[in-house]
C-alpha cells in the first residue's frame, strides 16, 4: 500500500507527460505549436492570482506575527497534541471551504514557516490540493442559473470537506509518519 | 464572507499585537506577506504554462472528450432523473473531466452550461434539483490527478521531492468525493421518502436568464487552473 502510495506519486506525472504528446501525435495533432499555443494562457492565469495572493498573505502574515494565531491555537492544541496531529493545520481546515485565495495563501504561510518537506507542509499542501472551495462552487453555480434555494448541496459540500480534511491528516500521517 | 474573513484577520491582528506589545513586528509582517504573495505567483508561472500547454494538447487530441465518454456510465448512474440524451449530461461529462485534468476555467464554464441545462428540467426555478445538488457536489469535492498549483508552491520553497503529495492528495480527494456522493444519495433518498416541498407560487419572473455572476471576492477558483480546486 505504501509502495503503492509513493510509486503512484512519481510515476503519474512522467507517464502523464508522455502519453498526451504521443496520442496527439498519433492523431495528427502538430504538438509543439499546439503546447505553445495553450501555454500562452497560463502565463496570464498566474498573474490574476497576485491580487489576491497579496491581499490575503498580507492578512495571515500579520496574524501569525501578531501573537493571535497562537493564542487562538493555544485554546485547541492539548487536544491536537492528544491525537498526535499538529495544530497549525486547523484554520486551514476551516479556510478552505470559505476561501480558495484564503486557504491558498495559509498553504503557503505553512510551507513557508515550516517547510514543504515538514510533516505540517505536506498536510497542507495535501487538504489543499484535495477539494475546491465550497462556498465559492455554490455562488458561481446555482448563482449562475439563479437557484435561491440550495437545499442540502451546501451541507453536503462541507461534510464531504470535512471528510477530506481528516482523511488528508490521516493519510499524511500514514505515508510520511 | 470572504470580506469578513479578510478584516478579521487584519483587525484582530493589530489588536492582539497592541496587547502582544508587536506592533513593529506587525508592520514588517504585512509587507513581507505582500511580497511572499508576488513570489508565489511568479513561481506558479512556471508551471502554469507548462500544464496549460500540455493541456491544450490533450484538449486537441481529442482527450478530453474521450474520457467524457468514459466517464457517462458513471454520470447516467449519479443523475439517474436527467433523461438519456439530455444535453446536460454532456456538459456534465465535459465539467468532470475537466475537472479531473485540472483545468478550473474550462470545468467552471462547462460546469455553468450543465446548470442552464438542468434549470430547464426544474420545475421550481429558484430551488435547486437533486441533480444539481450532485453535480454541486461533484465540483466542491472535484477530483484533480495533479495539484499543479501545490507542486509548483513547493518548489519554489525548496522541497526534496515536491510531487510527493500527489499520492496522498489523490487519496483524500477520491474519499472527500466518495463521501459527497455518499452525503448526497442519502438526502436525495430522503427528500423523496418526505412529502415534497410545497413549490413556491410566487408571480415572479424566475426564468429569465440569470447572468453569469463571479463573486469579485473570491474569484481565484476561475483563474486557476490548478484546479478548480486551487490545486
Amino acid at each position: 500500500m505504501l509502495e503503492l502510495f509513493t510509486r503512484a506519486s512519481s510515476w503519474l506525472i512522467p507517464a502523464i507527460i508522455v502519453f498526451i504528446p504521443l496520442y496527439a501525435a498519433f492523431r495528427k495533432v502538430p504538438v509543439y505549436e499546439t503546447f505553445v499555443e495553450g501555454a500562452k494562457d497560463g502565463f496570464g492565469t498566474a498573474i490574476n492570482i497576485i491580487p489576491h495572493l497579496v491581499g490575503m498573505m498580507v492578512a495571515i502574515s500579520m496574524f501569525r506575527a501578531s501573537g493571535a494565531m497562537d493564542m487562538m491555537l493555544g485554546a485547541v492544541r492539548p487536544l491536537f497534541d492528544w491525537l498526535h496531529v499538529p495544530s497549525e493545520i486547523l484554520p486551514l481546515g476551516i479556510l478552505r471551504p470559505l476561501t480558495g485565495a484564503g486557504s491558498l495563501a495559509f498553504t503557503a504561510d505553512l510551507i513557508q514557516t515550516y517547510g514543504p518537506d515538514s510533516m505540517i507542509g505536506r498536510i497542507a499542501s495535501t487538504i489543499q490540493g484535495s477539494t475546491d472551495t465550497t462556498l465559492y462552487v455554490l455562488t458561481v453555480y446555482f448563482g449562475a442559473v439563479g437557484i435561491r434555494k440550495s437545499r442540502y448541496a451546501l451541507k453536503v459540500g462541507l461534510f464531504s470537506d470535512l471528510v477530506g480534511f481528516i482523511a488528508a491528516i490521516m493519510i499524511c500521517l500514514y505515508i510520511f509518519g | 464572507m470572504v470580506n469578513w474573513i479578510w478584516l478579521f484577520f487584519i483587525v484582530v491582528s493589530v489588536i492582539a499585537a497592541a496587547a502582544n506589545g508587536q506592533i513593529d513586528a506587525v508592520t514588517q509582517a504585512a509587507f513581507d506577506g505582500a511580497k511572499s504573495g508576488v513570489t508565489v505567483s511568479f513561481g506558479l508561472i512556471s508551471i502554469m504554462v507548462f500544464w496549460l500547454g500540455m493541456m491544450r494538447i490533450a484538449d486537441d487530441a481529442g482527450l478530453l472528450k474521450k474520457l467524457a465518454r468514459l466517464l457517462s456510465p458513471v454520470v447516467r448512474l449519479l443523475f439517474p432523473d436527467v433523461p438519456k440524451n439530455h444535453p446536460a449530461l454532456g456538459y456534465i461529462m465535459s465539467n468532470l473531466s475537466a475537472n479531473l485534468f485540472g483545468l478550473g476555467n474550462a470545468a467552471t464554464p462547462m460546469g455553468i452550461k450543465a446548470m442552464q441545462e438542468l434549470q430547464k428540467l426544474n420545475p421550481d426555478p429558484q430551488t435547486a434539483t437533486p441533480a444539481m445538488c450532485t453535480l454541486l457536489a461533484l465540483n466542491t469535492s472535484s477530483i484533480t490527478l495533479i495539484p499543479t498549483t501545490l507542486i509548483a508552491i513547493r518548489m519554489n520553497y525548496g522541497s526534496a521531492n515536491p510531487t510527493e503529495i500527489v499520492g496522498t492528495t489523490l487519496a483524500a480527494t477520491i474519499i472527500a468525493t466518495g463521501a459527497a456522493i455518499a452525503a448526497d444519495r442519502w438526502y436525495r433518498r430522503r427528500s423523496k421518502s418526505a412529502p415534497p416541498p410545497s413549490i413556491n407560487k410566487r408571480k415572479r419572473k424566475t426564468d429569465k436568464t440569470h447572468a453569469v455572476t463571479h463573486p469579485a471576492a473570491d474569484s481565484l477558483s476561475a483563474v486557476s487552473p490548478g484546479g478548480g480546486p486551487i490545486a
